[in-house]
């Protein structure tokens, strides 16, 4: 009899369903009706939206430290020996999926904004040719997500990391006809491909360092007892095998970190998401805010167990993030993209989660994940819907004074965008101001802590800055919207607003499971997200869980008030720049343009980063294909082939004089020799009847005489 | 009463003319006309004989071969016109496409 209660025993349904929605359309969708597609495809994602809802709650009632589960579908590498640096290891990776606090988290993220922008596109992709081509790749793209997320193993979690590339390949390339639309999908697909590889070369690492991949050991019930990475490492811990900071670890962790800067599109493998706005909204809502981006956040936090005892590496994940953070906040301050300020703004809020989990906070991290998922997916929903509206216009020079024209896009948008910017008492506001808490008070990067934080304010600044600039250009102020396409603006249909309505609440509440300590009191409530997923952050000296509840308590409750009043202000001065700049004196941007030509022109430009890369890498890569190419010409083409050709033909020449005076000789030798000799046989045959005539004549005296010398002799 | 060999004799002789008239001469109508000397000469040996045995047989041979000739005339004639018609010639020696 199996324990497990249903929902945690099918959580290998939650993955599978989308899978076979997925096979479905790409098998069979071409013939199905638009109606049936959209059924099939948003009713498998609810389907599984409801299994994750059902195993989340069966999760919660467990007992704190029982609640993760593994559900081992098959073996998948068979187990067999394998050379560790502490001798030979039995190794095996396993089919199998984990549930536990972190994993439950995402898929409940992944499946409930995943639902709500399936459904959303139903009305915006409704128009649209290749609609079960959309809904194919979007299921495949969950199945995928939900691979990556459940995955009990880190070759698993690579299979649905691959999976996730190639879905926002084919996404983002999704109007391939658009050469700027397949460029886009490929520059993604490439530049993930470097980060992939310091992932792929972090799990053999991991591989030959702790003889497993396997996360954790722990929640298998029928399956055979195994050593995960975290119990492999506690173990090693204790027995002094890995100190902290050994160099293997750190070597993993920063590998591991490489493939989560490309799939999380940070400092310097960030250049593929604005490009990824080619793709049509959803999906840049979907894959490219709400879900694939934050993988590589997810992985860090995921194995945090290897990170804790690499504070070299965590070092380096807390810079790069800061960088990114500032460096794309400020790229977004001058887009004129709709969707491209949009993507510089999720990169920055990236950078602030791999800050939060840098400086030794994943939960903070995995908090902000989640609240950004809601607040950005609905801006980019939101943005859709603009788009929407103006008939395809993306260029914020084009909008203006929507406000009152599509009424439920503008105040949804709205409460996302301060959402983002940590408006309190909005889901930002939480998620935002713990990781700056956490930034400016851990003891990990205590010596930069100062920075980071001033980093983390600054760049809410210019997020709150870029946000109500985008907002007042979209929604307020005179409308610049073209004669022709002014007619045409319309609200969007239900199916499209309702999403955004559900994603609004999220903004709104979606803060609360995570109220920091110092305003707890007044909820009741305070750091319950920390609590829930507290388990999956591994603890290696037995009293360092005492030590970061000691420390819960021990905030300096004075001084965050400060931080938080600060950030809020930090808050109010973006969007108060933003309203003075681009709402009531219209003129100033023109003027600081004019003013500062070369600061403006790096901004606009993204700092030339493009134009670098391409200098650097691009061309390159393109000169050794041209070098390969020439070689492949001139000497394999021109040496091998054609030289071989060459050759061929002149021992031909040798065979064909054989065979025309050798073989051929022989045979017309003897046909000569016949002809000389039946030279007196065809001389009998003229041909003239005469001729004949005379030989019948013969004959018969030949024969005649022969006959009467008998004769004669009878007679006689 | 005249003797069986001189029937015989003519009847070489003029099997011979015939003879050596369809071997030597090119027009085809004359080696006809050879062909017809040949048969006669036959003719001649057998009523000879006829003659000579008292039989009758020997003479409706004769009479049938004269029907044979003149049956072989026709066709021979006929044979030799068509044959003009294509090649304009009569002429023996240019009928040569029995060597191809």
């Amino acid at each position: 009899m199996n324990p497990l209660p249903y929902f945690l025993d099918h959580i290998w349904l939650i993955p599978l369903i989308p899978l076979a929605g997925a096979a479905l359309m790409l098998l069979f969708g071409r013939r199905l009706p638009n109606r049936a597609v959209s059924v099939i495809c948003v009713g498998s994602v609810f389907v599984s939206f409801i299994y994750s809802i059902g195993a989340f709650a069966q999760l919660l009632q467990r007992a704190p430290a029982d609640r993760v589960v593994q559900r081992v579908l098959f073996q998948w590498i068979t187990p067999g020996p394998v050379q560790t640096v502490g001798g030979l290891k039995g190794f095996l990776a396993e089919w199998g999926l984990m549930l536990d606090p972190l994993s439950a988290v995402m898929i409940l993220v992944v499946t409930g904004v995943g639902f709500l922008i399936h459904f959303y596109s139903i009305g915006y992709m409704g128009h649209e040719g290749g609609y079960y081509r959309f809904f194919g790749y979007m299921n495949l793209f969950m199945f995928s997500m939900l691979t990556l997320v459940l995955a009990n193993n880190m070759l698993l979690m690579f299979v649905g990391w691959e999976g996730v590339g190639l879905c926002s390949y084919l996404l983002i390339g999704f109007y391939f006809l658009r050469k700027s639309a397949a460029d886009a999908g490929k520059k993604a697909f490439i530049v993930n491909r470097v980060g992939d590889s310091g992932f792929l070369l972090g799990i053999f690492l991991t591989m030959t360092t702790l003889g497993t991949i396997t996360f954790s050991g722990a929640g298998r019930l029928d399956t055979p007892p195994i050593t995960g990475i975290r119990e492999a490492l506690a173990a090693g811990f204790a027995s002094g095998q890995f100190v902290s900071g050994a160099p293997a670890l750190t070597a993993i962790a920063l590998l591991l970190f490489v493939g989560a800067i490309g799939k999380s599109a940070q400092i310097p493998l960030y250049t593929w998401l604005p490009d990824a706005m080619e793709g049509p909204t959803p999906v840049s809502a979907l894959i490219h805010a709400a879900t694939m981006v934050t993988a590589g956040v997810y992985m860090v936090a995921r194995t945090n167990a290897i990170y804790q005892l690499a504070p070299l590496a965590l070092e380096v994940v807390a810079i790069i993030g800061a960088l990114t953070a500032i460096y794309a906040a400020s790229m977004g301050l001058m887009q004129n993209d709709i969707k491209r300020v949009l993507a510089y703004s999720t990169i920055s809020q990236l950078g602030y989660m791999f800050l939060a989990c840098g400086v030794g906070a994943y939960i903070a991290g995995i908090f902000h994940l989640m609240t950004h998922s809601f607040f950005k997916a609905l801006l980019f929903l939101g943005a859709g819907s603009v788009i929407h509206a103006l008939s395809g216009e993306q260029d914020l020079r084009k909008m203006g004074g929507l406000w009152s024209k599509i009424p439920t896009t503008a105040r949804t948008f709205l409460i996302a965008a301060l959402a983002l910017c940590g408006v309190f008492p909005l889901a930002g506001f939480f998620s935002k101001d713990e990781i700056l808490w956490q930034a400016y008070s851990s003891e990990l990067g205590r010596d930069l802590a100062g920075i980071f934080w001033v980093i983390g304010a600054l760049t809410a600044g210019m997020t709150a800055f870029y946000m109500f600039r985008l907002v007042f250009l979209t929604f307020f102020g005179k409308s610049r919207v073209p004669h022709d396409v002014e007619h045409h603006i319309h609200e969007s249909p239900r199916s499209m607003t309702v999403p955004l309505i559900l994603l609004a609440a999220l903004s709104i509440v979606g803060g609360f499971v995570g109220v920091p300590a110092a305003l707890g009191s007044f909820v009741g409530i305070s750091h319950y997200f920390e609590r829930f997923l507290e388990p999956v952050i591994a603890q290696y000296a037995p009293h360092a869980a005492e030590a970061t509840a000691a420390a819960a308590v021990a905030h300096h409750e004075p001084m965050e008030y400060l931080l938080m009043l600060v950030a809020l202000a930090t808050a109010g001065v973006g969007i108060w720049l933003a309203y003075t700049m681009y709402l009531k004196r219209t003129e100033l941007p023109a003027q600081l343009e004019a003013r500062f030509p070369r600061l403006y022109g790096l901004i606009y430009n993204k700092y030339y980063m493009d134009q670098i890369y391409d200098a650097l890498f691009v061309n390159r890569a393109r000169d050794l294909g041209t070098a390969l190419g020439g070689f492949d010409s001139k000497v394999i083409d021109g040496m091998g082939v054609d030289g071989s050709a060459w050759l061929t033909r002149r021992t031909s020449r040798i065979s064909i004089w054989y065979d025309t005076w050798i073989v051929d000789g022989l045979v017309n030798l003897s046909a000569r020799i016949v002809w000389m000799f039946s030279f007196p046989v065809r001389m009998l045959q003229g041909g003239r009847i005469s001729g004949y005539a005379l030989f019948i004549v013969l004959g018969i005296l030949i024969f005649l005489g022969y006959y009467l010398k008998e004769l004669r002799a009878m007679i006689r | 009463m005249v003797p069986t060999s001189h029937y015989l004799f003519l009847s070489l002789a003029l099997f011979t003319i015939g003879v050596v008239g369809v071997v030597t001469r090119r027009n085809v109508i004359i080696i006809l006309m050879s062909i017809e000397l040949i048969l006669n000469a036959v003719n001649i040996n057998l009523v000879a004989f006829a003659h000579l045995w008292k039989q009758v047989s020997g003479q409706v041979f004769a009479i049938f071969i004269i029907t044979d000739a003149a049956a072989e005339a026709a066709v021979g004639l006929g044979i030799i016109i068509a044959f003009f018609r294509n090649r304009e010639t009569v002429l023996a020696d240019e009928m040569d496409l029995l060597k191809w």
